[in-house]
């Protein structure tokens, strides 16, 4: 977002655009990469419920993987899922 | 019907909670999760929730101008003072309903959320006020031990040992030697109130006090056991590995208060010694590494006990005799 | 049965207290949180009776701090609801965090004021210590010289708060124990000309509107607090412009005209006294009797102090020969607040006049006619100096 000035914006400090934290993609911050096994998931949602950054992909309550756009890495997923279905990986790996 | 996580999952396939991805807390923090479960409810329960935040971790990492991560309407004001703030937001929609400004059957849900320095400490004078004049709100208490906003400094929650940095664990003193105040106690000692203890670990028991607690006519109080894996000094994917070892070491007991009536709502056979909680912690290795640590450990896991001993004697003690109407 | 309405129609002995509680009913804030504090109590104590008389539908929030009242009211006004709190002193000293934030959100906030010195040592009477300790937090500030302006200021500072162009919370000051405690004949006017004149509040973004989801207070960093304090002084600049405007509708309602300032009898004087508040009324008095012996004396009152009217305090000073500012406040280690902004008014007139500074009344020191004669033959005499503190009322 280009800054703007003071003419330009609301007044107070209110911020008016609902949620506008979307257009912050935090998962540049990764270290770690949660890759999720289809295989072995059962869909049970634990992951989905736990993750801090809303980064598991869902539909209708079926597992859909992770929303790389958001996800910082902690392991949050990996570490309370029990059919062990992801696995963190470093980011390292993936370097084009 | 308890609220079942299957349900939750299926209500937000792609409907937002209230607070939204981008926000800038750290991987693995507890604290939007916490969020995350109490709006989750207020929205399935059918409320329009609106939050008030108290200054700290969740504050300044959510709102950075001009970028917010909430949907829904959020307020902050300052540190020790989002409970008289949430209490002027409720009552100004009292008052518009009443010059009809509002629809009367308009199901707000005011939710007001701080930290432990905002809520044992610094905030404590204002939340006890707003309890005591009865506002229709609930309070949620995301506990990390902490003013952890600020880089890990002691605050009234803080356990003894733990090593922060203006309690840190010395050559001559073993760090903070005052236990953490019993925040739940002083809030349902107000009588008029619905209180309770939750944990991340467990979700069904979370769920189910946040919906007692909005469905409750008066003000409400959850206190949230929410590690802060910064300065708890524990991998970022154990958060809710280490609220489970806490309530499962009963170093943070599952009960409720309501109108004086004490409930344990997590009553297993055997605890874990709380040694092993403390174990899983770098912030405690400081302390445990002191030829003292023995004892300092011995004396926390006889509080525990005796703390666990008194619950259930209250329990008994208080079954269907709520102190106020 | 006589109405309240009709029983105010007359003129009647009122305390300030009473009279600026009135104002309130007849506003009639959908919110008013408040904490009692000398002098400011009998305020909140009408208040809360109109309350529970059914009088207002206001819900009041009997809040357990004034931190709390103030918070309590950003709060409400945030929501989209015309809120109102009042103070005095230790009690405006305490919310001070609050109200820096109350005029950085924008929100109209209006607050009588009960002018009360600052602790410490504790006091409980009047000096200006408490509203001069927040002239930079945003506020507006208007000064009262009696019990009907007190009143007249009270409902003027909500259409002003509430502009567009300003949104800006008004501090309405008046005297401690002088006004608030003391009964003077005052109108009230008809509840439906006040309710006429202060209309309905227009929300700016109401946290209530959930269709619509705002965040207010968000943590603004060096990328953009800056431009928000712009904004903030935008404000008030607004609120200079607009003034008169709304100071003409005021008159057009109830036929009392409002200003920056008032001069009173400053066409020829020589000599003009300058102040703030209910000393105005001891001030004019002492310029009466000073003219009957020939002097040419005169006053220049200020009903805005934020924002401060710099151009017409030129206007009525360029050209005398002396002018004495009356301070009831101390700045520690510099010149008295008032002094120091009407002298920097003064600083591109053509012809600037000889200065004195007269600090008086602090912790409710009595003011005679006496001690202000005493500043007036010093500037007639030629005896002023622009940089020595000058005090009325103390003993050496
Ligand atoms: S926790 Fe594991 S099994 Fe459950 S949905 Fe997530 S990946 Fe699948
Ligand atoms: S690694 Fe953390 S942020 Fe990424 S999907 Fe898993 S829980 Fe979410």
């Amino acid at each position: 977002m280009a800054a703007k000035g003071w003419k330009e914006i609301p007044i107070g400090g209110t911020i008016t655009e609902a949620g506008n934290a979307k257009e912050v993609k935090t998962g540049s911050w990764r270290v770690m990469r949660p890759i999720h096994d289809k295989n072995k998931c059962t869909s049970c949602m634990l992951c989905w419920l736990y993750c801090p950054d809303q980064a598991i992909l869902q539909t209708q309550g079926h597992m859909d993987g992770i929303n790389y756009d958001y996800c910082k890495g902690c392991g949050l997923c990996s570490s309370v899922c029990p059919a062990k279905a992801i696995e963190m990986k470093a980011e390292t790996e993936f370097l084009e | 019907m308890p609220i079942t996580m299957k349900e939750l999952a299926l209500e937000f396939d792609k409907k937002n909670p209230g607070i939204t991805q981008g926000h800038r807390l750290c991987p693995g923090c507890g604290a939007p999760i916490t969020a995350k479960f109490v709006l989750m409810v207020a929205k399935h329960l059918g409320y329009d929730p609106l939050v008030g935040v108290a200054t700290g971790c969740l504050e300044v990492s959510t709102t950075i101008y001009p970028y917010t991560a909430w949907s829904i309407p959020y307020i902050h004001n300052a540190f020790e003072n989002i409970s008289a703030t949430v209490s002027g937001v409720e009552t100004a929609s009292r008052a518009l309903k009443k010059w009809g400004k509002i629809p009367q059957d308009k199901r707000h849900a005011f939710i007001a959320f701080g930290g432990d320095g905002g809520t044992y400490d610094i905030g404590l004078q204002s939340l006890s006020g707003a309890v005591e004049r009865g506002h229709n709100f609930l309070y949620v208490l995301y506990d990390n031990e902490g003013y952890m906003n600020t880089g890990n400094q002691r605050s009234g929650s803080t356990p003894p040992g733990a090593q922060t940095t203006t309690a840190p664990v010395g050559k001559v003193i073993p760090g903070k030697p005052q236990l953490k105040k019993n925040i739940v106690e002083i809030i349902a000692a107000h009588e008029n109130v619905y209180a309770a203890t939750v944990s991340l670990s467990d979700p069904v028991d979370f769920f189910n006090k946040v919906e007692k607690g909005l469905n409750f006519q008066g003000p409400a109080f959850l206190a949230a056991m929410s590690p802060c894996v910064r300065f708890w000094r524990v991998p970022e994917s154990d958060t809710v590995k280490i609220a489970r070892l806490a309530v499962e070491s009963n170093y943070w007991p599952l009960y409720e208060v309501e109108k004086g009536v004490y409930r344990v709502t997590r009553k297993p056979k055997s605890f874990k010694p709380v040694e092993e909680f403390l174990k899983s912690q770098g912030r405690f290795r400081p302390l445990l590494s002191r030829p003292d640590a023995d004892k300092i450990v011995g004396e926390l896991q006889a509080y525990v006990d005796a703390r666990w001993e008194r619950l259930l004697a209250l329990e008994e003690a208080t079954k269907d005799k709520p102190i106020r109407k | 049965m006589v109405t309240v309405a009709e029983k105010m129609r007359a003129k009647q002995a009122l305390t300030g207290a009473e009279a600026v509680a009135h104002a309130m009913r007849q506003i009639e804030p959908h919110v008013v949180a408040a904490y009692p504090i000398t002098p400011q109590t009998p305020i909140v104590e009408y208040f809360a009776q109109f309350v529970a008389d059914g009088l207002v539908k206001t819900e009041m929030i009997p809040v357990e701090s004034e931190h709390s009242a103030m918070s309590a009211v950003v709060g409400a006004a945030a929501s989209g609801a015309r809120a109102m709190t009042a103070t005095s002193a230790n009690g405006l000293a305490l919310m001070h965090e609050v109200v820096y934030i109350t005029a950085s959100m924008r929100l109209p906030v209006v607050m009588p004021v009960v002018n009360r010195a600052l602790s410490g040592p504790i006091n409980i009477h009047c000096d200006h210590s408490d509203s001069m300790a927040e002239r930079d937090s945003g506020w507006i500030q208007l000064y009262a010289e009696n019990n009907q302006e007190a009143y007249e200021l009270t409902i003027l500072a909500v259409r002003l708060a509430e502009s567009e162009e300003v949104r800006l919370p008004v501090m309405v000051c008046l005297d401690g124990f002088i006004l608030s405690h003391g009964v003077e004949p005052l109108e009230i006017y008809p509840d439906d000309q006040v309710k006429n004149f202060v209309g309905e509040v227009k929300p700016y973004y109401p946290l209530l509107d959930t269709s619509h989801p705002v965040t207010y207070g968000p943590i603004d960093l060096y990328d953009y607090y800056f431009e928000h304090k712009r904004q903030q002084i935008e404000g008030m600049k607004g609120a200079k412009r607009l003034f008169p405007a709304i100071a003409q509708e005021f008159e057009k309602a109830f036929g009392k005209r409002y200003d920056f300032v008032e001069r009173y009898r400053t066409d020829d004087a020589d000599c003009v006294i300058v102040a703030l508040g209910s000393t105005n009324s001891t001030i004019k008095y002492a310029v009466d009797w000073m003219r009957e012996e020939g002097q040419k004396v005169g006053l220049l009152k200020l009903w805005t102090f934020r924002p401060f009217p710099k151009e017409e305090i030129r206007k009525a000073l360029d050209g005398k020969k002396a002018v004495v500012v009356l301070d009831r406040a101390a700045s520690f280690g510099a010149e008295a607040p008032l002094y120091e902004a009407v002298k920097s008014s003064l600083y591109n007139a053509a012809h600037r006049p000889a200065m004195g500074s007269y600090i008086y009344g602090l912790g409710g020191r009595d003011i005679r006619p006496e001690d202000i004669r005493k500043a007036a033959d010093d500037a007639l005499k030629g005896e002023l100096n622009a940089d020595e503190q000058m005090y009325l009322g103390l003993r050496e």
